[in-house]
């Protein structure tokens, strides 16, 4: 997708519909969802995307495909654009197809797919499947899943880059595994996006990953910034320390959020929901301010001593 | 699969408890009043093993055969494997074990479900659970009535009603007969387990019992000669 002035007109609407949506921010504070740039293009996206591993694969129930199509509704209302799928997950590329079509197919969308097959061949095939199972014309993004078969990959999809037929390239990992090879791969090609885990508990990427992607000019996508959830159910017993207030969280997800984006390395982190209300949390945590590395640094000592 | 060892069964879950569980009540609704007649075709099988248990019993394992071929082909192949892709390759084995059980019916001492030692009481016990309270649970673990499992529509109950039944079997063809429903119970057990569900010790129970009888059998056959 192209951004065309068209698209920025809609996403300064969408902001505008959001800010209407989200609470209030206080005196001071942003009245714009947080903008970071992708550094291959240096176009601006918004910094919570969404996530769909689980949430979105609900197979062929018309209720819960509903559900979906009113978490995407309320997404991009609130000036949310990247929307991030794998042909791992299920049904999840058809129920992004079907909330698409029903919300009128929103010029905004980011789609950001990923390529999961043992060989190129097969992998071309799989993208069409996907591009077919979303109702897009091309994938703004597409990364290659969990490295799988990851050389032959690259070499089709920065060939699909140079051709037009996608406007980025990135590779995935999840859980801190194999974060050896993907800081090799990340030091050789000219990749546009990672998408690794990170999240107040788990900061292995702050040690290589992410002063790499930094310095080589990567945007880098946070997958299970909740660790699937568990992260706030584990929190939800214990209050929010008095000064998360200095920094608009009111919420444990606002909390995490805010951490995560407050990485100068981090670009987009995508949270999967199935509640609109959690659509509406996630995205309030890109507005207002942040913390600096002093209160970064607060805040995960904060949580280790819970 | 690189580093394998740092994957847990949870990893590979794709779905949700919530969006697992209305699965069955999608079938329940879809398809009821079916559960009446495979219910009291559940029912039959057991009057007739406690009534004539010597009389020819090919026309159970052709029944059985027709609802594994239903079950497989109306849950697993048309709903639980939009939810699951790993189901695509599962599904099929529910066809094969249908092949198996129909030639078991109809060929000459291939299926005869007479054996009365403590195995084939105890698989039969499991059996008039699987049938009988297996629809019960919904209520007893937080869900709602119309996510009730039932012998003939979902495959836990019809696959745990033929693993009891096997195991009060003797015939040619009972080796072949085991592996699937064992491995499915396998399955369904760890899915539960990975969805923390108080359920998952039924399917697991079952594989174990099942290991545990055939096991038995071995060490007093090997004994006795």
């Amino acid at each position: 997708m192209t951004i065309s002035r068209r698209t920025l007109v809609q996403a300064a609407a969408a902001a505008a519909a959001a800010a209407a949506i989200l609470p209030a921010p206080a005196i001071g504070q942003a009245t714009a969802p947080m903008m970071r740039p992708i550094p291959s293009s240096g176009e601006q996206i918004p910094a919570i995307g969404l996530g769909t591993w689980i949430t979105f694969n609900v197979g062929d129930d018309p209720a819960l495909r509903d559900e979906c199509a009113d978490v995407m509704g309320v997404f991009f209302e609130a000036g949310g654009r990247m929307i991030d799928s794998s042909p791992m997950y299920g049904s999840s590329q058809p129920v992004i197809g079907y909330g698409l079509d029903r919300l009128g197919r929103p010029e905004t969308l980011f789609a950001a797919e990923k390529v999961w097959a043992s060989s190129s061949a097969d992998g071309a095939a799989q993208l069409e499947r996907s591009r077919s199972f979303w109702g897009v014309q091309r994938f703004d993004l597409v990364q290659v899943h969990n490295l799988v078969a990851w050389e032959a990959h690259l070499q089709t999809l920065f060939e699909m880059k140079a051709a037009g037929q996608i406007r980025y390239v990135g590779i995935t990992t999840s859980e801190g595994r194999r974060h050896d090879l993907f800081e090799k791969i990340m030091g050789s090609h000219p990749l546009d996006f990672v998408q690794l885990t990170y999240n107040i508990v788990d900061r292995e990427a702050e040690e290589q990953l992410l002063p790499l992607a930094a310095e080589r000019g990567i945007a880098v996508i946070v997958n299970r910034p909740f660790r699937q959830g568990a992260l706030t159910r584990q929190l939800d017993g214990h209050q929010l320390p008095e000064w998360a207030k200095e920094i608009g969280t009111t919420t444990w997800a606002q909390f995490i959020l805010k951490f995560i984006l407050s990485h100068p390395a981090i670009t987009v982190a995508i949270p999967a929901t199935t509640r609109v209300n959690h659509v509406r949390e996630n995205v309030a945590a890109a507005y207002g301010v942040f913390p600096d590395a002093a209160m970064r640094e607060q805040m995960a000592a904060y949580v280790r001593d819970l | 699969m690189s580093e394998w060892w740092t994957y847990r069964p949870e990893d590979f879950l794709l779905f949700s408890p919530r969006v697992y569980w209305r699965m069955f009540e999608l079938q329940n609704e879809a398809l009821w009043s079916l559960h009446l007649v495979t219910v009291a075709a559940g029912l039959a099988i057991f009057m007739f093993l406690l009534r004539r248990p010597n009389r020819d019993s090919g026309w159970i394992g052709l029944l059985l055969a027709a609802l594994w071929v239903f079950v497989g082909w109306t849950f697993l192949w048309n709903r639980y494997v939009a939810i699951n892709w790993a189901i695509f390759y599962v599904a099929p084995l529910f066809a094969f074990q249908a092949v198996v059980l129909l030639i078991a019916a109809i060929m000459p001492g291939g299926l005869r479900l007479d054996r009365r030692d403590v195995a084939g009481w105890t698989g039969l016990l499991f059996a008039a659970a699987g049938l009988v309270l297996y629809p019960l649970f919904p209520p007893l673990v937080g869900r709602p009535w119309t996510s009730a499992e039932v012998f003939g529509i979902a495959p836990d109950p019809t696959v745990i009603v033929t693993l009891g039944l096997l195991l009060a079997a003797r015939g040619k063809l009972l080796p072949l007969l085991f592996p699937i429903p064992s491995l499915w119970c396998l399955l369904s057990g760890v899915t539960l387990w990975t969805m923390d569900d108080r359920q998952a010790w039924l399917p697991l129970v079952m594989v174990a019992i099942v290991l545990a009888a055939l096991g038995l059998r071995s060490l007093i056959r090997r004994s006795a000669s």
